[in-house]
């Protein structure tokens, strides 16, 4: 099994506007069990590092871990041992609210009990910035109102959540997370139920957040062409170990990525630099 | 995007303060003595100016001595019924949620009668041993009604409803074999009425339903993110745990309180935060003050029906809310169940 390599081969541009990294997880493991019956999973060490403007890709076969580096990311369980750093903050230092302006956490939503306009719904997003009981002032409702404008659901803002379909609804939880004015942005398998062209829009649309924003978009994915094709930087996990972190042309490498998904695939490398991965059956 | 603003919350308020008013004007009327409402009126703002010895003697009985006393008393009961109802459906996630079907209200009864049996002269033991049977039982009831780990909605209600029957047979039996007359009559713990005045003051308990509403309003930001989900609530920066605390603590307090002076009336916490919702919107900031005043409207009422309908006897309340909660329950599960 190769050994963790890192690579810090971060684009020219994110180098000029920042020096030090938005984010910077520097050896970090976590161990859990899911009851007490199953055998325990180690995630880790992992090491890489993320700068502004960046958008980067977890990637994966289920049960390699990535979901629970998510959760160690947004501060959720704090690692056994090693450090994860926002902006030079441990991560686990940071009080609730504290982490929650910094650190928006894109989850699969839970069902509404109650339904929701989409504007309410975005509102929510300004929770971290007040008070404990606080209403809304003209500032939140126009942050959330840019919020709706970025991801481009202005349009169904006086909508009920439960009227939305899959791919505006996606749209609409991460406009409460832009609301939150994060630095980091972590989304978890926000693909999962989006057709193809949802799917390619989601990843343009966080392709251009992360570019013309301050933002630092990581995100959990089975798509390895729109990883390769959207993303800077991919970090990939096997079986909790973190296997290799780099560009997308420095990680896709056909031997690796066969051992790993357990599927005869071919990388192709493009004309663009972009790794395209091709299922290969013999 | 109209967000929610404190000014609209106050003139909802206010509107419904007006109609709680009304209902009261109404109550005090009602009864054997005849008492005009302009007589009600100006007997109410006499006292209020600080003109007590222009109020007739007769008035001032019937008004103060008689009568108010017991709407008070309901008012009391309704805020902190509903208010409660409110706060186990956001604690709970479940529509469905309130202190009489969780059977909240049953271990709070059961907790007043035991105090009752040992040391019935202790100022203020009933309202504590009604609070821990209520904080008891939706405890027990939260933990028989989660399945592999998560509340399941049908199988928490059913726990209320075993909860409920079992707590109720407990109450009977120790009625039946413990001997003395301070226990009141069974119909009173199962069904709940306003017809007797508790011992304390009702300023003692006035300042518990203020201290229980105003602990969960503190936490109504927070609820309107927990009811979104709570891990999202987290990710959000809400402290999840201490939240439900208050609110478990706070509603257990609440429901403890009403059932000491008034016994288990049923529903009442359903009914008006759902009348309310659909009035004015699930935001728990305008939801808590308006279930507490919609609660007070609607005992009120309840009771005043429950006077009227059959006089010269009357009806236990509990039964005049049975009547319309029932069948709202019923249409609430079938509605939430699709």
């Amino acid at each position: 099994m190769t050994t963790a390599e890192t690579t810090t081969a971060a684009r020219p541009l994110a180098n000029a506007r920042s020096v030090a990294p938005r984010l910077k997880v520097e050896q970090a493991t976590y161990t859990h069990a899911a009851d007490r019956s199953a055998p325990q999973f180690t995630l880790g060490p992992v090491t890489f590092e993320a700068q502004q403007h960046e958008l980067v890709a977890v990637l994966g076969p289920n049960a390699s871990g990535k979901s629970t580096l998510l959760t160690l990311l947004a501060g959720l369980n704090k690692p056994f041992s090693g450090r994860i750093e926002i902006d030079g903050t441990e991560v686990g230092q940071l009080d609730l609210r504290l982490r929650a302006q910094r650190i928006a956490f894109v989850q699969q939503e839970s069902e509404l009990l109650f339904p929701l306009r989409v504007w309410e719904y975005v509102l929510q997003g300004r929770y971290p910035h007040g008070r404990r009981l606080r209403f809304e002032s003209e500032q939140d409702c126009l942050l959330a109102g840019n919020a709706l404008a970025q991801v481009g659901a202005d349009a169904f803002r006086e909508r009920r959540m439960d009227q939305l379909s899959g791919g505006e609804k996606q749209r609409v939880i991460l406009a409460r997370a832009l609301a939150q004015q994060p630095s980091l942005l972590l989304l978890d398998e926000p693909t999962q139920h989006l057709d193809i062209g949802g799917k390619v829009e989601l990843l343009r649309r966080l392709r251009r957040l992360a570019e013309n924003n301050r933002y630092t978009v990581l995100v959990v994915t089975h798509e390895l062409d729109l990883a390769a094709e959207f993303c800077d930087r991919v970090v990939l996990l096997h079986k909790g170990k973190c296997l290799r972190v780099g560009a997308p042309a420095e990680v896709y490498d056909r031997a690796l990525l066969e051992e790993v998904f357990e599927a005869p695939l071919e990388v192709e490398m493009r004309a663009n630099g972009r790794p395209r991965v091709i299922l290969h059956e013999r | 995007m109209r967000p929610l603003t404190p000014r609209r919350v106050a003139l909802i308020c206010a509107a419904l303060g007006g109609v709680l008013f009304i209902a009261v004007v109404i109550s005090l009327r009602m009864g054997a003595y005849p008492i005009s409402i302009p007589e009600i009126v100006m007997t109410l703002v006499n006292r209020f100016i600080g003109r007590r010895n222009e109020i007739p003697p007769d008035f001032w009985n019937v008004v103060y001595e008689i009568r108010l006393p017991r709407i008070a008393l309901g008012i009391l009961v309704g805020a902190a019924l509903s208010t409660a109802g409110a706060g186990f459906q956001a604690l709970l996630r479940n529509p469905l949620a309130d202190p009489y079907v969780l059977g909240v209200s049953s271990g709070a009864a059961l907790g007043a009668i035991i105090s009752l049996a040992v040391a019935p002269q202790t100022p203020g033991l009933i309202q504590i041993a009604a609070f821990a049977g209520a904080a008891g039982t939706i405890a027990a009831v939260y933990f028989l009604g989660r399945r592999g780990g998560q509340v399941d909605s049908a199988t928490l209600l059913l726990a209320g409803i075993v909860a409920v029957s079992f707590l109720s047979a407990v109450i009977m039996f120790l009625m039946t074999t413990l001997p003395g007359h301070e226990f009141r009559g069974m119909a009173f713990w199962l069904m709940g009425d306003l017809a007797t005045q508790p011992a304390i003051s009702s300023r003692w308990l006035y300042l518990l339903l203020i201290i229980g509403v105003g602990s969960i309003y503190t936490t109504s930001s927070d609820l309107n993110l927990i009811l979104t989900g709570e891990q999202e609530a987290r990710h959000l920066g809400v402290n999840v745990n201490r939240v439900k605390l208050v609110v478990y603590v706070a509603a257990s307090l609440l429901t403890g309180l009403a059932v000491s002076v008034s016994g288990a009336i049923g529903y009442v916490g359903l009914l008006v935060p759902h009348l309310m919702r659909m009035m004015f919107g699930s935001d728990y900031r305008l939801l808590i003050p308006a279930s507490a005043l919609g609660g007070a409207i609607l005992i009120v009422v309840a009771d005043l029906l429950a006077r009227v309908v059959v006089a010269p006897t009357e009806l236990p309340v509990g039964a005049m809310t049975a009547l319309v909660g029932a069948p709202v329950f019923i249409y609430l599960m079938r509605r939430s169940v699709r």
